[in-house]
């Protein structure tokens, strides 16, 4: 053991600074109190005074909530039954819990709206379809993901556009937008915010870096004038305003006037998160690329969105999610959206109880929060990733 | 002595005794009589109302290797930027292979496709590999099937040797091998012109050598070659011209034995006894 710094030894006055290593040092494992669960709960949980009492509180904090919840949710729960009197509390049921009976039995109208019984395949696929399309581009080693994004952002719009609204000509009835509604038409307009304000972002992003003046005027007006209003006032001038603009015939329904606005609103936001992407691309790309001798759009299409869009898909995806939740707001303007549907749901005699209204609310976090959830649980991946210099 | 005016470039001289291994002049007959790769004449530039190009007169000869140096934020960077462009200037003329730079967009990518460029950060594209860095200009500016291109690029990662490396990504390089992979990227659009901007200055002192070997390799090759630099072995062994550049204008313009030997003007001896010690 005291072989290799014997051999070190100093001989000599002046040999005393010197030093030459004359075998390799050996591998050791960690002292144990550093390692292991018990060191790590220390650590963690009981560092000193101050984090000790904090993590007490909290401890108390989550024994006072969430055993209610569990009762509330799960262990009192009504999970079937065909009315309101399966979730009333009985003399041998005293506390009634949460009546999931009730979301069973409207599982369809929250998921379909009124969209006609017969025409629902044509949602479904509709989903499938849109599933699709979001997993080819969201997992970056899918193969082609240039085809990809032609198929999210042209052929799924149109596909979608001609399933759900129908299209005579091949035997598909057309369903009046009014009928639909529910968690379809959250996702129609989310989507369609999506898929929109992407390529709108970019221009409006690339316009207000332009050199020319009027280009970036422009794009800088609307940027700030939308940015600078609530997305309800968008959409109440969406709706109020959109036919002033557009001939009399057209009268443009009461759901494409909210797209508009949605899709107006959600452009504006995207178009700052894509120009932080493109001002964090080091001067040296475009640099290169034009001595290379490609032309603007050719740098911007080859070397600089890639790299800027890549690094930028933690903020995409939320403002994304962002834009999501802001679809509930469409329900002011009169559409049938998710939380809509709950609403009507949740007032049906049929299912009148005290526990009704918690059950449709709950229903509805449950499902916002699983999206969200998801979404932002994909952008922290893509930033651990970014962040581990795996960039591609 | 002092401002170098506008030199005529002289026949190249026969190989230089006492620098050891060297490069003889590429063979032509009649360079010196022969369209310029680069003229430039009368430049000037201002950024804003700081002049960083004064009365630059410079003629570079096909084949013609120049080395530029000079203290930090005299221009020499600003230069070689005006000539492919990526730099506006004010006043003065650039012909760079016949073509008269001005800021008509078709020209400018005329003359961008004769001329490569080496940055001092190499300035790869970090979302494509080693290969797909090669092959892209060509693809995209010269129309090139992507198959030849590839074979192309495969031919000049060999000849900046790091064809193993093709697969990869540029973080995935040293420094060294990434400021190769720049040059063959260069190489790849058959420049006629190829500019170094401090290619060795980011590098760790064991990669130089790497680098400056293989541009040494493209001198042999005959390549006219512009190239700011501080590495004043390299200078000396493969430059036919060495220019001394100071607050923007070119101070003195001699061949490396006279101007290492006997610098004429008072700040190119001040410079070379600073760097040469
Ligand atoms: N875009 C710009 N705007 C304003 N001034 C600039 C700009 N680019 C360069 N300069 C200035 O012009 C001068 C010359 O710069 P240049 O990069 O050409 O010098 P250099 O000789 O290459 O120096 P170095 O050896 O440090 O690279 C410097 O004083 C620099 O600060
Ligand atoms: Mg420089």
């Amino acid at each position: 053991m005291d072989a290799p710094t014997a051999a070190a030894a100093p001989t000599t006055e002046s040999a005393a600074l010197a030093y030459v290593r004359t075998a390799p040092a050996a591998a050791v494992s960690p002292p144990l109190a550093t390692a292991g669960v018990l060191a790590w709960l220390r650590e963690r949980l009981f560092p000193n005074l101050s984090s000790s009492l904090m993590t007490i509180v909290i401890v108390l904090l989550l024994i006072w909530i969430v055993p209610p919840l569990i009762d509330f949710l799960i262990v009192n729960a009504t999970w079937t039954g065909s009315d309101r009197e399966a979730c009333l509390a009985t003399a041998e049921r005293p506390v009634a819990g949460a009546c999931w009976a009730f979301i069973g039995d409207r599982f369809a109208y929250l998921m379909y709206g009124s969209y006609p019984i017969a025409g629902r395949w044509r949602v479904d696929l509709f989903f499938a379809m849109l599933a699709f399309g979001t997993a080819w581009l969201l997992w970056l080693e899918a193969p082609r993901r240039d085809l990809g994004a032609v198929y999210f952002f042209a052929v799924l719009p149109v596909t979608s556009f001609v399933l759900l609204h129908g299209f005579e000509a091949i035997g598909l009835p057309v369903v009046d937008t009014a009928l639909w509604g529910g968690f379809t038409v959250t996702i129609v307009v989310a989507a369609v915010g999506i898929v929109v304000s992407l390529p709108i972002g970019i221009v409006l992003a690339l316009g207000r870096r332009s050199e020319l003046p009027a280009v970036r005027l422009l794009s800088t007006l609307f940027i700030e004038f939308i940015r600078g209003v609530p997305l309800i006032t968008v959409l109440f001038m969406a709706s109020v305003m959109l036919p002033l603009f557009v001939p009399e015939s057209w009268s443009p329904d009461k759901l494409l006037r909210a797209l508009v606005g949605v899709a107006l609103f959600s452009s504006a936001y995207m178009a700052e998160v894509v120009r932080a992407g493109l001002q964090a691309m080091p001067k040296g790309q475009y640099e290169a690329a034009h001595a290379l001798g490609l032309s603007y759009w050719q740098t911007l299409r080859l070397i600089i969105l890639p790299q800027a869009l890549t690094v930028t898909i933690p903020n995409i995806v939320n403002s994304y999610i962002a834009l999501f939740k802001d679809t509930t707001l469409v329900f002011f303007v009169g559409i049938f959206d998710f939380l809509k549907t709950i609403e009507v749901a949740r007032a049906d005699p049929n299912w009148a109880t005290p526990v009704t209204s918690a059950t449709g609310y709950v229903f509805a976090a449950l499902v916002y929060f699983v999206c969200c959830y998801a979404m932002s649980r994909y952008a922290t991946g893509i930033e651990k990733r970014l962040s581990t210099g795996e960039r591609r | 002595m002092s401002m170098s005016g506008r030199p005529a470039p002289p026949p190249y001289p026969p190989p230089q005794a006492g620098e050891g291994k060297l490069i003889s002049p590429p063979v032509r007959a009649g360079q010196g009589k022969e369209e310029a790769a680069v003229e430039i004449t009368g430049l000037h530039k201002w950024f804003g109302e700081f002049h960083v190009l004064a009365d630059i007169n410079l003629k570079v000869g096909r084949g013609e290797r120049i080395v530029i140096c000079g203290p930090s934020g005299s221009g020499k960077s600003t230069l070689l930027r005006c000539i492919n462009r990526l730099e506006d200037f004010q006043r003065g003329e650039i012909v760079v292979d016949g073509m008269a730079l001005t800021r008509d967009v078709r020209r400018v990518d005329a003359i961008r496709r004769e001329v490569g460029m080496v940055f001092q950060h190499f300035n790869l594209f970090p979302h494509l590999t080693v290969l797909e860095n090669c092959t892209l200009a060509p693809i995209q500016v010269k129309g090139m099937p992507k198959r030849k291109a590839e074979e192309h690029a495969m031919h000049f990662l060999e000849r900046v040797k790091i064809p193993e490396q093709a697969g990869k990504y540029p973080n995935q390089l040293s420094g060294g091998q990434q400021q190769r992979v720049a040059i063959a990227r260069a190489l790849c659009m058959s420049p006629k012109l190829m500019m170094f901007d401090e290619p060795t200055s980011a590098l760790d002192p064991e990669m130089v050598k790497e680098v400056l070997d293989t541009m040494v390799a493209l001198a042999l090759d005959g390549m006219t070659m512009l190239v700011v630099t501080h590495e004043m072995t390299f200078a000396r062994q493969v430059a036919n011209r060495i220019v001394f550049m100071d607050a923007g204008q070119i101070i003195e313009v001699n061949e490396p034995a006279p101007f290492f030997a006997s610098p004429q003007h008072e700040r190119t001896k001040l410079f070379l006894s600073q760097i040469l010690h």
